[in-house]
């Protein structure tokens, strides 16, 4: 049974989060230094975001995102397609796709700073490299996996090759193409961050919490790893609320 | 609008009965020399049948022995290994016909609303939008269907689900119908209504209709002929005429005609299981 009330149930997590936070704080269980109270950090994390520095960094940031995920999209969901919609085809790739899809990609940063040099281009282009081969791997799954009885009617109803490929196994993949689209952003996410560590970075949100540990403004840490926590969320959702509104079969 | 389907149902209502008497009995199918085999398995080894046309044919064997088959075959979804089916003289790829599927939540396109669905075989015959449109409000007009053909198939039940299906399968107007086990996913209070349903459109349609079916007072009771085969390497066991008039009803299973046919095919198929 649904109560009323079960809608407002994740909101006590939050509360007793911060209650325990208060209660760390108040008796001094970490350094005050190092743990600052959670009003602290939530005024800094205001102060940042409207108009300073950690609001501008987060914009960097889901630019970045943003741009790498549309690369990945752009490159992997056309590709995915190709391949899933022949089994041989993937199987002869599936080795390659897997090995490094089980690389770190971090374990790439050297390797695409001496192609791209240091900037923009390394983060953006390893995070797409990343999330290429989440998305290449769900779409391929996908289509593979498209019901063989939807593709029979199609073809039974006189459907030509390419008509099933782009009126059944296309939507048919929709939906793990969604569950590789929200996989891929939170990998281009990890790695834009750490991206934005090192490597000579001057903003974006990695920075803005290397930075603020380095010169021990603690609120101004916690306040930039929140506002992290809060961009992958919030991409997740992004993500989820555009399959719920195109992929409404999905599930059913 | 209306006159033209009241049109389309007194030609096709008509159709069968002058067929019969202008061709004789002229078969609509004819299968000849069909041989088809599983790895190891011989499913029809130079099988001949003849399928009569305007009739509803339900196909009845034992588990296995390649009723499903048959009409996979006939309908192009498996190729054939030797043999030659051709309808009315004509191959395959020269006419239309309409396939059901047993598992219709597979079937169906669950990104397509329930007209969209029933109107898909037009798009891909490049019929213009319009004129899809204006056929398939025809149909839904004709069989009467109540169903809302805005929702989605997710959102309708089973039995609504196949009914669009079939509808689906009847939107081309198809020379032959084929519905493998339609009603078999469905619970038996619905499957009851589909039966009435398959009926009526039979006999609005007088379509040539080929029905596999794996319960006997289905098959028998819908059926103007009951292929009865034997396990694999399928032979007709019998192929049993059953004439009672249409619309048939729930008096009909007590006919003693219904009884008797019924026991008839019973007691082949239990010939054909011991053998």
């Amino acid at each position: 049974m649904m109560s009323r009330a079960d809608p407002f149930l994740p909101i006590i997590g939050v509360i007793g989060l911060i209650i325990l936070w208060y209660l760390a704080v108040w008796y001094q269980v970490v350094d005050p230094v190092l743990l600052p109270s959670p009003t602290a950090t939530f005024a800094a994390m205001w102060k940042g975001m409207a108009g300073g520095k950690l609001g501008y960094d987060f914009v960097i940031t889901v630019w970045r995102t943003a741009l790498s995920i549309a690369i990945a999209a752009v490159i992997a969901i056309p590709l995915g397609i190709v391949l899933g919609s022949s089994e041989r085809l993937y199987r002869s790739v599936e080795f390659v796709v897997d090995f490094f899809r089980s690389t770190p990609a971090s374990a790439m940063f050297p390797l695409f700073l001496v192609l791209f040099g240091v900037g923009d281009k390394t983060k953006i282009s390893v995070a797409a490299f990343g999330a290429v081969l989440v998305i290449l791997f769900n779409v391929a799954y996908g289509v593979m996996n498209a019901r063989k009885t939807r593709l029979l009617a199609a073809k039974v109803m006189g459907a030509s090759r390419l008509r099933v490929l782009v009126d059944v196994m296309l939507l048919e993949s929709l939906p793990q193409t969604f569950v590789g689209l929200r996989n891929g952003v939170s990998l281009a996410l990890v790695i834009i961050v750490v991206a934005e560590m090192f490597i000579g970075s001057v903003d974006g949100l990695g920075h803005r919490v290397f930075e603020a540990q380095q010169l021990f403004e603690m609120p101004d840490m916690y306040a930039a790893i929140f506002a992290a926590g809060a961009l992958g969320y919030g991409l997740n959702l992004f993500f989820l609320l555009i399959e719920r509104r195109f992929v409404h079969w999905s599930g059913k | 609008m209306e006159r033209q389907a009241a049109a389309v149902r007194t030609t096709s209502a008509r159709q069968p009965a002058d067929v019969a008497s202008q061709d004789g009995d002229r078969p609509h199918v004819t299968i000849r020399d069909l041989s088809k085999r599983f790895g190891d398995a011989v499913i029809y080894d130079r099988f001949d049948l003849d399928i009569p046309r305007g009739k509803l044919i339900s196909i009845f064997g034992p588990n296995g022995c390649g009723k499903s088959t048959l009409i996979n075959l006939i309908a192009g979804l498996i190729p054939l290994d030797e043999g030659e089916i051709l309808f009315d003289g004509q191959r395959l790829d020269e006419i239309k016909f309409g396939y059901v599927f047993q598992n219709y939540r597979e079937a169906l396109f669950p990104w397509l609303r329930a007209f969209d669905n029933v109107a898909y075989p037009l798009k891909l015959m490049n019929v213009p939008r319009a004129e899809r449109r204006a056929r398939t409000e025809r149909l839904v007009a004709h069989l009467g269907v109540k169903i809302d053909m805005n929702r989605y198939p997710y959102e309708l039940s089973g039995g609504q689900q196949q009914l669009i299906s079939i509808m689906r399968a009847l939107v081309v107007e198809p020379e032959i119908l084929f519905l493998d086990e339609p009603f078999s996913a469905l619970d038996y209070e619905m499957t009851l209504f589909m039966r009435e349903q398959l009926q009526r459109i039979f006999m609005e349609t007088g379509t040539t209709t080929v029905l596999v079916s794996h319960d006997l007072e289905e098959a028998v009771y819908l059926a103007d002929r009951i292929l009865l085969l034997s396990r694999h390497p399928a032979t007709v066991a019998d192929f049993v005429h059953f004439d009672i008039a249409r619309p048939r009803s729930d008096e009909t299973l007590s006919d003693p005609e219904f009884v008797s046919i019924k026991a008839h095919c019973l007691e082949i198929f239990q010939r054909e299981v011991r053998k």
